[in-house]
């Protein structure tokens, strides 16, 4: 996917500069976006070692593990087909911690492990998406999160005069986009039902 | 809202905090922990600075062309009528296929409008609460087996179009 958006940037940027006499423009803007993209993981080393080292001590004296029992409960009520003792479920708790508090690398393991486990509970119809599958995934992609680390470097790179100022408003943000996606998975669910 | 901002401002400090506290009752060696995690962090950057500058520059190019200028003038008739911003239309789009790709677009975004205007702001927010839907769902559904995904997509839509929604409202708060 990424191949060919990137290949269209550069391709429409180049022709469009071009037919339209900005050739100049396009060579200085691609030799400065380069030194940009440089300065900018400057900064980023910055934030993101402070995150990841924080993150590495609430892995090691178990935050992480507590939070995925403490999440049970809601598990229990969003996944109602999926048994409470299941491996899917402490997967799925698992990834939605690790989004939760912005640790990417660990969210896509367990959600691939969370979407396998799954698997082994569809098998009625195994090449369609179950209930709780439909639900993982519009949870997953409703986004949940915390902090918006790599975000408040951008701003910080960027000249913001409070780069941690839009923490509060993304939380509002991504709730409301999180409520949204439950609402239409309990309605999705419930739907099928009623139609038996 | 000074309210929200309040809020912001906490958040780091308590996370800080709640995490040192809890690593020092559960005996850990705290400061170890955190230089070993900081290693990881300068490893992941280091891993990401080729496809900042692949993705930069090639935002770079196009918006040196003049290319996203004609875009957003050409979607401000369509924009106005629904009260987003036009310069917001590529990313909206783009976020859906690929994270980096938007991420590019939300500097070029940074770079010439500030973070802190009104289009900074509604776009750290977007960035914030919104996923690559199809670049998730095609990597999950591979994954399990999965053909037909059923009311994902619609769901995962609808979840996106409600944070949108939510950024451009409470950016217009601040």
């Amino acid at each position: 996917m990424l191949n060919y958006i990137w290949a269209v940037l550069i391709i429409i940027g180049v022709i469009y500069g071009a037919l339209t006499g900005h050739m100049a423009d396009v060579t200085n803007g691609a030799l400065d976006s380069a030194k940009d993209a440089v300065e900018l993981c400057i900064t980023m080393l910055g934030v993101m070692s402070l995150w990841t080292g924080l993150m590495e001590i609430a892995t090691r004296s178990g935050i992480i593990e507590a939070l995925t029992r403490r999440l049970l409960p809601v598990m229990h009520w969003l996944f109602p087909n999926v048994p409470d003792n299941h491996p899917a479920m402490s997967h799925i708790s698992t990834n939605m911690i690790a989004n939760f508090l912005g640790l990417g690398w660990a969210a896509t393991p367990a959600g691939l492990m969370a979407m396998k486990s799954l698997s082994e509970l569809n098998t009625e119809h195994p090449d369609s998406a179950s209930d709780a599958m439909c639900a993982f995934l519009v949870i997953n992609i409703s986004s949940i999160q915390l902090i918006p680390v790599n975000i408040i470097a951008y701003r910080s790179q960027y000249g913001s005069a409070n780069p941690a100022a839009i923490i509060c408003p993304a939380i509002i943000a991504t709730s409301i986009s999180t409520v949204a996606g439950i609402i239409f998975c309990k309605l999705a669910c419930a739907r099928k039902k009623g139609l038996g | 809202m000074k309210f929200f901002l309040i809020i912001s401002d906490f958040i780091i400090p308590a996370v800080l905090l709640g995490i040192v506290v809890y690593g020092m009752k559960k005996k850990r060696p705290v400061y170890d922990d955190f230089v070993e995690g900081a290693k990881e962090g300068m490893k992941t950057v280091a891993g990401i600075l080729p496809t900042l500058i692949g993705l930069m520059v090639g935002v770079g190019v196009l918006r040196a062309s003049g290319f996203l200028d004609m875009l957003a003038q050409v979607t401000a008739g369509l924009s106005s009528k629904i009260a987003f911003p036009a310069e917001l239309i590529p990313v909206v789009f783009v976020r859906m296929f690929s994270s980096s790709a938007a991420t590019g677009l939300s500097l070029d975004i940074f770079d010439k409008y500030g973070p802190d205007s009104y289009i900074g702001l509604v776009t750290s927010i977007m960035m914030s609460c919104t996923e690559t839907i199809f670049y998730t769902m095609s990597v999950y559904c591979i994954a399990a087996g999965i053909k037909k995904t059923r009311w994902t997509l619609p769901g995962a839509l609808l979840c996106t179009f409600a944070g949108i929604a939510a950024s451009v409202l409470i950016a217009g708060m601040l």
